[in-house]
C-alpha cells in the first residue's frame, strides 16, 4: 500500500474508534444531568443511584474519548501536513476556539462534578454536570462546523498566489448549511446510542432479579425513551441533511442510491441483489420516494452519476469524480436499517413495561430480545459508523468538496514504514483499549449502584497537623 | 500580531508543561512513594480531579499552533512523525489508567493501572523532553517545510540524538521534582514525607543535568540553564527546609523557564532547519492570515480568562491535602 492508502486507513480507523466514545459522551452528560435533576427534584433514591451508574460509565467513556480525541488533533500534523497548511486557516482557528470553548469546560467541571460530590453544595454539584453536558454539545458543533466545510467549503477564499484557503468569514463557517442539518442529526443520533446502552443494562439487570429493582427499570425505560425519541428526530433531522446534501454535493446523494441516470419520478431502493442470470442487479423500489427524499417534491428530476461525472469533468479538469458506490449504497442503507431497528425494539420495550408491568419474558421475541440484549447497544453505534462511513468516502476523491482532493492532502515526505507502525501501534492499543472498556462497563453495571451522597470522607484532612511533619518512623 | 500570536502558543505551552509536569511526576512516583493500596491511592487522588483539565493546555497549545502557525504545526508533527505517535499512545495509556483505576475495586486491576501510569507517564515526559530538545536544534526540513528521510529512521533516528537524550532525560527529572513538591504539599503522613526527600534528590539531579547541558550547548542556553540550575537548587534547600510551597514554586518556575528558553532560542526562527538555514520556519513565514489572526484573538481574549477561573476555582475545591489512612 501507499503511503496516502495507508494514511487513509489510519485515519479511518482511529476517527471510526473515537466516534463509538464520542456520541455516549454526549449522551451519557445530559442524562447523567437530567437523572441528576430528577434526583434532586424529588429526593427519590433510585434517581439518585442511576445517576451514579450512568456517571460511572460518562467517566470511563469520556477518558477513552479524551484520549482518542487528542490523537484526532495531531492526526491533521502527523498523516496530513499538506493538508493542514493548505487549510490550517480555516481548520486551526476551529480547534483553538473548540478546544478553548469547549474542552476546558467539559473537563475541568467532569473532575468537579465526580471528586466533588461531598465537597459543593448540591445545587452547584448539579450545575457542573450541566455545564460538561452543554461543553459536549459545544464541542459537538464547532467539530461539525469544521467538516461541514469539507462537505460544503464557505467562508473561506483561495488565496490565487499561494493557492492556500484564507479564512474570509468565522460566522459563515459556523453558520454552514451543512453543520445546521447536519449538528441535530449526529446529537439525536448520539441519544440513541446512550440510550440503548442504558436500555441493555437496564433490562439485563432488572430481569437479572437485582436488589435495586426501581433503578434499573428507570434505567430501561428511560433508555428506551431516550432511543424512541431520538430515533424519530434522527429520522426527520436525516431527511433535512439529505435534502441539504442533495443540493450541495448531488454526487453523494446520488451514489447513495446507486442512481446511474437522471430520473424524474426516481424510485428509492430498499435493497439490492445480483440475481444469477440477470444483467442488472434486482432491487426492491418504492416509487417516487427518491425524489421526494432528495427535493421534497415526488416527481422531481435527480441528477445522476454520470451526468455529473460528465459535469465535474467539464467543471474541474478530466478525472474521476466518481465515488466507490457499492459503499455509499451499502453503508447508506445499514445507518437507516440499524438505526430504525434500535427505535423498534426500544418502542416494544416501553409498550412492555407500560403502566408499571414487569418484562415477563412470555413470548417468543420476549426471550430472544434478553438473549441478544448486548446487541443492542451496538446497533446505534453501528448506524453511526455506517453514517459517517457514508458522508465521508462519498465526498472522495475530494477532502475539502470541489477544492482539494485527498491525494494532495497527504505528508509529502512520510514513509509507509513509519504509516505501518504507527497504525500497528493505534490498533494494538485500541484493541486493548476497547476490551478494557467493555470489562469495566460490565463490571460497573453488575455492581449495584451507589447512593449518589457518598458517606462523609475521612480520607482527606483539612488543616495541616504540625507534627505530621515530623517522620513517625 | 505574529510576535503576539507567538507569544500565546508559548503561554499555551507553558501552561501545559507546567501544569501536565507535576501530572506526570505523580504519575511515575505514585507506585514509588506509596507503599500499600492506600498510599498509592492517595498519591494519585491529589491529581484525579485536575489533571483532565490540566492535559486541555495540550489541546489548546496544539489548537493554537495549528491556528497560528499552521505551517510550523505541520512541520513539527509531520517531522517528528514517530516520536509524536509514541507520545500519544503514552499519553491514552496515561489518561485511561488515572481514570479506570478506581472504578474497579479489586488490588490486582489498581496495581496494573499503576504500573501502566507510571511508565507511560515517565514515557510521556521523556518524549516530550526530547521533542523540546529536538525543537531547539531543528529538524532536516527542506524547503517546502517537511523533513526528509526514509523508513522509520526518518522520525527515529533523532529521538537518540544528543539534545533529544538531554531533553528527555531534563523532562523526566524536571517531571519528578515538580511531582515530588507537588506531593509534599498535597499528601500527609510518610507519603508526604518521602515526597519531600525524592523532592531534594530529584532537584540535585535535575540541576546536575541541566548545568551539563548548559555547558555542552554554550551560548543562550549557558545563560537559560544558570537560571534554570539556580531554581533547582532553591528546591532542592526549600524541600530539605520543609517549606513545602516554595519547593514546589521553585519547581515550576523552573519548568516555566527551561520551556521559555528552549522555545525563544532562535527567535525569530521557531523551527530551524539543519540542512540549510533558509529552509528554517519563521515566525511570520509560519504565520497564519491577519482575519484568522483576529478571530483566534478575541477567542482567546474572551475565553482564556474564565478557563483560568474556574480552573483556579477547581484548584481551590480541591485544596485540602488526601491522607492515606482510611478511617473505617
Amino acid at each position: 500500500m501507499t503511503a496516502l492508502e495507508l494514511s487513509r486507513l489510519q485515519f479511518a480507523v482511529v476517527t471510526v474508534y473515537h466516534y463509538l466514545f464520542v456520541p455516549l459522551s454526549i449522551s451519557l452528560s445530559a442524562l447523567t444531568a437530567g437523572l441528576q435533576t430528577a434526583w434532586w427534584r424529588t429526593g427519590q433514591e433510585r434517581y439518585g443511584r442511576a445517576t451514579m451508574l450512568v456517571g460511572k460509565l460518562l467517566m470511563a467513556t469520556f477518558a477513552v474519548g479524551v484520549v482518542t480525541g487528542l490523537v484526532q488533533e495531531f492526526q491533521f500534523g502527523l498523516s496530513w501536513s499538506a493538508f493542514a497548511q493548505y487549510y490550517g486557516d480555516v481548520f486551526g482557528p476551529t480547534l483553538a476556539i473548540e478546544g478553548m470553548l469547549a474542552f476546558f469546560l467539559e473537563a475541568t467541571f467532569l473532575g468537579l462534578w465526580w471528586f466533588g460530590r461531598d465537597r459543593l453544595r448540591p445545587g452547584l454539584h448539579l450545575a457542573t454536570i450541566w455545564v460538561v453536558a452543554v461543553g459536549t454539545l459545544i464541542s459537538a458543533y464547532v467539530i461539525l462546523a469544521a467538516n461541514a466545510f469539507m462537505q460544503h467549503p464557505v467562508g473561506a477564499a483561495i488565496d490565487p498566489e499561494t493557492g492556500r484557503a484564507v479564512l474570509g468569514s468565522f460566522t459563515a463557517l459556523l453558520t454552514n448549511p451543512v453543520v445546521v442539518a447536519s449538528f441535530p442529526h449526529t446529537i439525536a443520533g448520539a441519544f440513541m446510542a446512550g440510550g440503548a446502552l442504558l436500555l441493555a443494562i437496564g433490562l439485563w439487570r432488572w430481569r437479572d432479579g437485582a436488589d435495586h429493582g426501581p433503578t434499573f427499570r428507570l434505567l430501561a425505560r428511560a433508555g428506551a425513551w431516550t432511543t424512541l425519541v431520538g430515533g424519530v428526530a434522527v429520522s426527520l433531522t436525516g431527511d433535512v441533511l439529505g435534502k441539504v446534501m442533495t443540493a450541495v454535493q448531488p454526487m453523494k446523494m446520488a451514489a447513495a442510491e446507486a442512481l446511474y441516470e437522471t430520473t424524474s419520478h426516481a424510485p428509492f431502493s430498499l435493497f439490492a441483489v445480483q440475481l444469477p442470470g440477470w444483467d442488472e442487479p434486482w432491487s426492491l423500489d418504492v416509487p417516487w420516494l427518491l425524489s421526494f427524499l432528495a427535493t421534497g417534491d415526488p416527481t422531481a428530476t435527480v441528477q445522476g452519476i454520470e451526468d455529473l461525472q460528465a459535469q465535474y469533468v467539464a467543471q474541474f479538469g478530466p478525472g474521476d469524480y466518481t465515488p466507490w458506490i457499492p459503499v455509499a449504497y451499502w453503508t447508506f442503507r445499514l445507518m437507516i436499517g440499524l438505526g430504525v431497528l434500535a427505535a423498534a425494539v426500544a418502542a416494544y420495550v416501553l409498550w412492555r413495561t407500560r403502566r408499571g408491568r414487569d418484562f415477563e419474558p412470555a413470548w417468543f421475541a420476549d426471550r430472544w430480545l434478553l438473549r441478544f440484549l448486548w446487541v443492542l447497544p451496538v446497533l446505534p453505534a453501528a448506524a453511526a459508523t455506517f453514517g459517517w462511513l457514508f458522508t465521508e468516502t462519498a465526498r472522495q476523491p475530494w477532502l475539502v468538496f470541489g477544492l482539494f482532493q485527498t491525494r494532495d492532502g497527504v505528508s509529502p515526505t512520510l514513509t509507509p514504514v513509519e504509516l505501518v507502525a504507527s497504525l500497528a501501534g493505534f490498533a494494538l492499543f485500541y484493541g486493548v483499549l476497547a476490551v478494557v472498556w467493555v470489562r469495566l462497563v460490565l463490571h460497573v453495571s453488575r455492581r449495584d449502584p451507589d447512593p449518589l451522597l457518598p458517606e462523609p470522607r475521612a480520607d482527606e484532612v483539612d488543616e495541616v497537623d504540625e507534627r505530621a511533619l515530623e517522620p513517625t518512623y | 500580531m505574529e510576535i503576539a500570536w507567538f507569544g500565546l502558543v508559548v503561554l499555551c505551552w507553558v501552561l501545559f508543561s507546567a501544569l501536565e509536569g507535576f501530572d506526570f511526576g505523580v504519575g511515575m512516583l505514585a507506585p514509588v512513594l506509596g507503599r500499600d493500596d492506600h498510599e498509592r491511592g492517595a498519591a494519585i487522588r491529589t491529581v484525579g480531579p485536575v489533571w483532565d483539565g490540566n492535559e486541555v493546555w495540550l489541546v489548546a497549545a496544539i489548537g493554537v499552533t495549528f491556528a497560528a502557525f499552521p505551517d510550523w504545526y505541520a512541520a513539527l508533527l509531520s517531522g517528528l512523525y514517530v516520536p509524536m505517535v509514541l507520545v500519544l499512545l503514552a499519553l491514552a495509556a496515561r489518561g485511561v489508567a488515572i481514570e479506570f483505576r478506581g472504578k474497579v475495586d479489586t488490588p490486582a486491576w489498581r496495581r496494573r493501572c499503576e504500573v501502566t501510569l507510571a511508565v507511560s507517564s515517565f514515557l510521556t515526559a521523556g518524549l516530550f523532553g526530547a521533542v523540546l530538545g529536538l525543537a531547539t536544534t531543528g529538524l532536516a526540513l527542506d524547503p517546502a517545510g517537511a523533513v526528509v528521510g526514509t523508513g522509520l529512521e526518518r522520525t527515529l533516528a533523532p529521538l537518540v540524538s544528543g539534545p533529544a537524550l538531554a531533553g528527555a532525560a531534563l523532562g523526566v527529572l524536571a517531571a519528578l521534582v515538580q511531582g515530588a513538591t507537588f506531593l509534599g504539599l498535597r499528601t500527609t503522613g510518610p507519603v508526604r514525607e518521602r515526597a519531600r526527600r525524592a523532592a531534594v534528590a530529584s532537584a540535585v539531579a535535575a540541576g546536575v543535568v541541566a548545568a551539563g547541558v548548559g555547558v555542552a550547548a554554550g551560548g543562550t542556553a549557558l545563560r537559560s540553564a544558570v537560571v534554570v540550575v539556580l531554581l533547582a537548587v532553591a528546591a532542592a534547600v526549600a524541600a530539605a527546609w520543609r517549606s513545602e510551597g516554595a519547593a514546589f514554586a521553585a519547581a515550576t518556575l523552573g519548568v516555566v523557564g527551561a520551556v521559555v528558553a528552549a522555545f525563544t532560542a532562535h527567535v525569530p526562527v521557531v523551527l530551524p532547519s539543519t540542512l540549510d538555514p533558509a529552509s528554517s520556519l519563521t515566525i511570520s513565514g509560519a504565520a497564519a492570515s491577519p482575519y484568522a489572526l483576529t478571530v483566534i484573538t478575541i477567542g482567546a481574549v474572551l475565553i482564556l480568562p474564565g478557563v483560568v477561573a474556574y480552573q483556579a476555582f477547581s484548584y481551590w475545591v480541591f485544596r485540602r491535602r488526601v491522607a492515606s489512612e482510611r478511617v473505617a
